[in-house]
């Protein structure tokens, strides 16, 4: 650890947002719902992923943050084509995935790895640690020093060499989760996905995670995508954030960008839902609360899947037109928005309804 | 918030809850936590797995088995010292008086058994209610809680709620009798942040309508932020600094506090500089005979904090539990 660059303030890479690693186009993951005993016949289908496109950037990290059921893991597992996608294309360092037989697609998942929410349940308990790290080298027939190499591992993710003989449970959360990012390194990949990687661990341990995971990426160029549902840890790991709502993208912009000035009406509202560790802060902001809960993917609202919820929703279009994502003439155009109305909610134009907003208290 | 006070309601002193083995050495869960709550006030416990928080609270409410449990100390509800009193009694406060929502509203429902029943089962306990008269009651619960269309609600059983309503649910059942003190115990960590926000919300208001006394326990430092009047920060078992929420977060003065504070990143904080996490891990403690128990992982380490336990000290308004606390900003040269 001691020799990287003690850096201030690191993020001094120069990353070129047209040198695509990852390009996702109109991915759909849907879920056959069947019915009947002896012929069965598909009566719909869970919409887990409809119609994404994404770029990841070389050695970029791309966040993709959304609530639970909105598809997010999903996504994240279809790239790695861990669940089949049904439709659309992912293109991984211009070879088409979809395109590769299994054989083939094992072969690729060396250039991309995941790393899982849960460290306990994604460690093999009766596997000791050497055993974890170097499953990956023999899977792959990597020649060489299995041992020496899986030293080197721990050594990248700050745990010492003694820790080879030793089994999950004999760690804490947070060495645990060393452990499955050393594991998803080892076989030095290109691109990562990490799945929730620090929602599961304490909150003094997560800052721990997160800068061995922007370490990691400084050291050995990696490219990240991050699923989370922690907006605070995802503005601060991510350079771009993708925001996903009920299988579709409501809104993607440079991390700064997005939180300074969202521009979605669900962006909006997840963001005023955040609490800040500042009493200050806390008592002068104005929240949007939305009403009901998430609709269900098996039979998402027409028009603006949002539309249910909106605080802002207007009487045209919104319910029967499904909006696409574009970018808005007064932002830059990598800020793009999934909804008809962007240029007048931001402009002021269009007003939220009164009952959704919660003004701070007047005490 | 703006109740003037009439004495606690609630007034936990030296609580110790110590869990005994056979074949093992015994562990102290919680160590001499006090607090008192008003009607009206919030109180935040707050703290990482295993400081204890939850422990406190079981006990408090008489929720730890008798088996192989120790617990010592007073909790007065209303003159009585709660750990005393026979178990009938206990059952009568429990849910009258004093009620509990938990952080996994699946496993605090019955499965198989509808919500109306469950609901109603508080009125007919505590209220002496029956049929029509209950359920009509439950009706207006749910309602109140934000559970629209309450009668089909009623039918229902919990897999066919979502998870916010759930919660909602098993809020509506600890307010079934108006409590004086409502102990929430994480009660949104399993929830998005959209329905978290419209579950602090509604807690919130709730205090602010039935001028209840919430203990609100929680190892988020924003939903403390937002929620508390007082705030309790937890360590292995002992409470390591209490003040009021304003003067805490402007000013921790105990280095978790100030660690925990540093490390969490923020909406709305620039990116760039990397985050400072405390380190080591929660289990990296020290038996608090032996010294501070944070002094494995603390930055502020002297001498002094190993060989004797610190002693839990009143300074300017907030207590203190710390040989070598974080400088005030007059200490601080500029």
């Amino acid at each position: 650890m001691t020799e990287a660059p003690a850096e201030q303030g690191r993020r001094r890479r120069s990353i070129d947002p047209t040198d695509a690693l990852l390009t996702v186009d109109d991915l759909q993951v849907h879920f056959p719902i069947r019915r009947g005993i002896l012929v069965e016949r598909q009566v719909g289908a869970v919409k887990a992923v409809d119609g994404v496109d994404l770029t990841i950037p070389r050695g970029s990290t791309v966040g993709l943050v959304g609530e639970s059921g909105c598809g997010k893991s999903t996504f994240g597992r279809a790239l790695l084509r861990l669940v089949e996608p049904t439709g659309g294309s992912v293109h991984f360092d211009g070879t088409d995935l979809l395109a590769l037989d299994d054989e083939q697609m094992r072969r690729m998942r060396r250039q991309m790895q995941m790393v899982f929410q849960d460290p306990m349940a994604s460690l093999d308990p009766r596997q000791d640690v050497e055993s974890v790290l170097t499953e990956p080298l023999r899977a792959h027939r990597i020649e060489g020093d299995h041992r020496a190499r899986a030293r080197e591992l721990l050594d990248l993710v700050g745990l010492p060499a003694t820790a080879l003989s030793r089994y999950p449970h004999e760690f804490s959360g947070g060495q645990r989760q060393r452990i499955g990012i050393a594991r998803a390194i080892a076989l030095e990949p290109q691109l990562i996905v990490a799945d929730e990687p620090v929602s599961a661990l304490d909150v003094s341990i997560q800052a721990q995670v997160v800068n061995l995971l922007e370490e990691l990426q400084d050291r050995l160029g990696l490219t990240y995508l991050v699923i989370a549902h922690d907006l605070a840890v995802v503005r601060h790991i991510a350079d771009v954030v993708a925001v996903m709502y009920l299988g579709g993208l409501v809104e993607q912009a440079a991390s700064d960008e997005l939180y300074a000035a969202p521009l979605h009406p669900y962006t909006k509202a997840l963001m005023s839902a955040v609490p800040i560790p500042d009493p200050e802060v806390e008592d002068t902001r104005q929240r949007i609360l939305l009403a009901g809960d998430l609709p269900s993917p098996a039979a998402p609202p027409p028009g603006c899947r949002f539309h249910t919820r909106c605080p802002f929703r207007q009487e045209t279009r919104c319910d029967d037109e499904r909006p696409q994502l574009r970018s808005v003439a007064t932002r830059p155009p990598s800020h793009r928005v999934a909804c008809h109305w962007a240029e007048d909610i931001d402009a002021g134009r269009i007003q939220p309804r009164a009952s959704a907003v919660v003004e701070p208290d007047a005490s | 918030m703006t109740n003037s006070a009439t004495g606690p309601l609630l007034d936990v002193r030296d609580l110790t809850v110590t869990f005994t083995r056979r074949g093992g050495p015994d562990t102290r869960a919680v160590d001499g936590v006090s607090f008192q709550v008003s009607p009206g006030q919030t109180l935040g416990l707050v703290g990482e797995s295993g400081s204890g928080k939850s422990v406190t609270s079981l006990a408090v409410m008489g929720l730890l088995p008798r088996r192989s449990v120790s617990v010592e100390g007073h909790v007065y509800f209303d003159g009585d010292d709660l750990l005393t009193l026979p178990r009938d009694r206990m059952r009568d406060i429990r849910g009258r008086d004093m009620a509990m929502v938990f952080q996994d509203p699946m496993t605090s429902l019955n499965p198989v058994v509808p919500i109306g029943v469950q609901v109603t089962e508080v009125f007919e306990r505590h209220q002496d209610m029956t049929g029509e008269a209950a359920r009509k009651a439950a009706a207006e619960l749910l309602d109140r809680v934000g559970i629209p269309d309450p009668g089909r609600r009623l039918k229902e059983y919990p897999h066919q709620l979502s998870g916010g309503m759930r919660q909602r649910a098993l809020i509506a059942m600890a307010l079934a009798c108006r409590p004086r003190v409502l102990i929430a115990d994480e009660p949104t960590t399993a929830l998005d942040v959209t329905i978290q926000a419209q579950i602090l919300e509604l807690l919130k208001d709730l205090v602010q309508d039935t001028g209840a006394a919430l203990i609100m326990i929680t190892h988020d430092l924003g939903v403390v932020a937002g929620l508390c009047d007082t705030v309790h920060v937890m360590y292995a078992g002992r409470v390591v600094e209490s003040a009021g929420r304003r003067e805490l977060f402007a000013e921790p003065r105990h280095p978790y506090t100030g660690g925990l504070l540093a490390s969490v990143p923020r909406l709305d904080a620039p990116r760039g500089a990397p985050l400072q996490p405390i380190p080591g891990s929660p289990t990296d403690v020290l038996s608090w005979p032996d010294g501070c128990a944070f002094a494995p992982r603390c930055p502020n380490r002297i001498d002094a904090c190993t060989g004797a336990p610190p002693p839990l000290e009143a300074i300017g308004g907030r207590t203190l539990r710390c040989v070598n606390p974080l400088p005030t900003a007059e200490e601080v040269p500029a």
